[in-house]
Order: C-alpha cells, then sequence, then structure tokens
C-alpha cells in the first residue's frame, strides 16, 4: 500500500520521534526506512502491549511517540491501553496493520476481519481506515487532528 | 531463587529512599508504591504507577529512560509483575539505555491478591527452586546485575549498583507483606501526570 520512504517522510514531517513496533509483513517493510530517519528512533520491543506502555513512557518523557503493530497485537493489548490511554489519559497514536481486509484468500474465515473495528470501538480508539494507496495523507490528517484535540487517535491500513 | 535471609520490603525501600538522587526518576507499583507512599513526602519525580496495567512498569520506565536520557530512571517492580511482562528485559536492552535501572522485588508471591505463590516461585516445583531472575536478565543481555537477601549488603552497595553503566538489573529478596493489600491511589491520574511532566521539564 505505501512505501516505507513514504512513512518515514510522513512521520518526520509531522514530528514523531520514536515509533515503536512488533511488525506484521506489511508495516515490517517499512522498518528499514524508519530506521534510516535522522529523526525518529525505531524501537522494538516483544509483545504488543509492551509498546503502549512505552509509548506511554516516551510521552511522559516528553517524547512523541507512536506505535506500529497488527491487530492480533492489538487484542493481546487489552490492559496496557487501557491503563496508558484511559487511566493515565496519555494521547498515543498508533498505525494498525488490519489483516485479511484487502486479503482474504490467505486465511478464509480469518476472525480479524470480525473483531478489529469492535475492539477499536470499545477501547473508545478514533480511527480512519485506509484502503487505497491514495490516502496516505488520511494519516497525517488524522495524526494532527488527534494531537491537537490531545486524544488517542488510530490508523488502520487494509493489508 | 529462594534466599535462605530475606529484607524487609520497607527496609528495602528505606534505603533507596535515603541514596536517591534528587534528579532520578524513582517509578513504583503495587506493593512497593504501597510501601513508598509511607516514607515521607512525596518527590516531584517518583512516579506511582497506580493504577497500573499488569507488569508494565518496565514497559513505562523504558519509554521514559529513552525520552529523558540525562536523567537516572529507577523501576521497583514486584516478580509476579515481572513474570507478567518478562519480554520487557529483552526490550530494555535493545533500546540500549544506560539510565535506566530495574529492581524486582522478588517475594515469590502475589501479595496484594492474598499471598497466591506465582509460577516462578519455588513452592511447588519439583525441585523447590524458584526462577532465577538475574539469571534470566544476563541471558537477555544485562551485564550490570546484583542480587541482594540482606539489608545490610544492599545498604552498603545500593548506590554503587545505582550508579553501574546500565542498564541495570537488581533482584532483591524480600519477605511478603502479611496483609499487604493493593495500594491506593494518591490522586487523580491526569493531574499527577502533568505534574510529574513539569517536574521533568525543569
Amino acid at each position: 500500500m505505501f512505501s516505507g520512504d513514504q512513512i518515514a517522510s510522513l512521520l518526520s514531517e509531522v514530528g514523531v520521534t520514536h515509533v515503536i513496533t512488533v511488525p506484521d509483513s506489511t508495516i515490517g517493510r517499512w522498518e528499514p526506512a524508519i530506521e534510516r530517519s535522522d529523526r525518529i528512533r525505531l524501537v522494538r520491543v516483544c509483545r504488543e502491549g509492551e509498546a503502549w506502555q512505552v509509548a506511554a513512557g516516551l510521552y511522559l518523557g516528553g517524547a512523541t511517540p507512536l506505535v506500529m503493530i497488527q491487530c492480533t497485537g492489538l487484542f493481546e493489548s487489552g490492559d496496557a491501553i487501557r491503563n496508558a490511554l484511559h487511566d493515565w489519559k496519555v494521547p498515543v497514536f498508533s498505525i494498525v496493520g488490519y489483516r485479511s481486509y484487502l486479503d482474504q484468500a490467505k486465511l478464509p474465515g480469518d476472525t480479524c476481519l470480525i473483531f478489529t473495528e469492535p475492539i477499536l470501538d470499545a477501547w473508545k480508539i478514533d480511527y480512519r481506515l485506509i484502503t487505497s494507496p491514495s490516502e496516505l495523507h488520511v494519516i497525517r490528517d488524522h495524526f494532527l487532528s488527534s494531537r491537537a484535540a490531545g486524544k488517542a487517535g488510530a490508523v488502520l491500513i487494509a493489508e | 531463587m529462594p534466599a535462605a535471609s530475606r529484607i524487609q520490603l520497607v527496609s528495602a525501600l528505606e534505603t533507596l529512599w535515603r541514596i536517591r538522587r534528587d534528579d532520578e526518576v524513582v517509578i513504583t507499583t503495587m506493593g512497593s508504591a504501597r510501601e513508598w507512599m509511607t516514607l515521607g513526602e512525596p518527590h516531584a519525580l517518583d512516579l506511582i504507577l497506580v493504577p497500573s496495567a499488569m507488569g508494565h512498569g518496565t514497559s513505562i520506565g523504558l519509554g521514559l529512560a529513552l525520552a529523558q536520557p540525562g536523567k537516572r530512571v529507577i523501576v521497583c517492580s514486584g516478580d509476579g509483575s515481572l513474570l507478567m511482562n518478562l519480554g520487557s528485559l529483552a526490550s530494555i536492552v535493545a533500546a540500549n539505555v544506560p539510565n535506566l535501572v530495574v529492581i524486582v522485588f522478588d517475594n515469590g508471591v502475589y501479595e496484594v491478591t492474598g499471598q497466591q505463590p506465582t509460577a516462578g516461585a519455588g513452592v511447588g516445583r519439583p525441585d523447590g527452586r524458584g526462577a532465577d531472575f538475574c539469571g534470566i536478565a544476563r541471558a537477555c543481555g544485562f551485564e550490570s546485575v546484583h542480587d541482594f537477601s540482606d539489608a545490610t549488603s544492599w545498604a552498603n552497595s545500593a548506590r554503587a549498583a545505582l550508579d553501574a553503566k546500565g542498564p541495570t538489573f537488581v533482584a532483591l529478596n524480600v519477605e511478603p507483606v502479611v496483609g499487604g493489600t493493593a495500594p491506593h491511589s494518591p490522586g487523580p491520574t491526569a493531574a499527577r501526570a502533568e505534574r510529574f511532566m513539569a517536574a521533568l521539564r525543569r
């Protein structure tokens, strides 16, 4: 959908300082470009729940973090999201790979399609769904509007 | 590892309270947060993680250490909490944060829920040996690793352990606190977060 250079350039432009990530086969390909960026540090964690809490620490410390994970990792992140976003009101923005949205042949009946959006709704995360390469600007627009509002936000990248 | 002698939790924390420098961040969770709040007036760079997410004190600490490389960040975790987020030790080493110290207060139980043994405790294991947290930390790549089972050794060596080039891992074998309950929140989280962020900017 997007190249790593497109994503790295966009994140740099909006002021992201750290990307905390566990990869999937789509967003993981962006890592080399993000690592080449002078302005962004890539932080690799072992499990997605960690990512939200590392991001919370970064935010409290004055940085501008972004979480980049797959929707399966979103499912395992529940308690970390609840605590960071709702207990501590830390406005973490995230990019979430939406497995099987475009390619339903690889994993027919993938339950990611059933649960991803309801889970984001349940955690009260305002998200935008991106399904085509023409929608790169949606990431920028939603990031900036979320930051201006001081709220968490997410974009779902259809995979 | 189960230890023949153990430190009283409050005694271990009193040592940290006494040697803590004014520009050091101290993060406490669960039992350590409960006892830390009894020791005196809170420091502006205390982050009392109440409420917390299960086992994520080390992760918050990693984020803070990355954002504030000029400040030492000391995370006080329980053994039950650390078991829930063991991967964070690998993440910490990968992030190469020399200013982060993880202290695990190992009492072998989930204290605040009624002292049930953790899966890492020796109780119920075939050989009676608990999880070796220092061994786990070393295997993840920590080079500065320290283990204390008596209050005097900890008091005498704590500052040197904290000052070592990190990331640093310290295991303190502590006695469970009989009747120890979950800590009460010291106030609204959003306001505490704002005060903490302001203190970091000063």
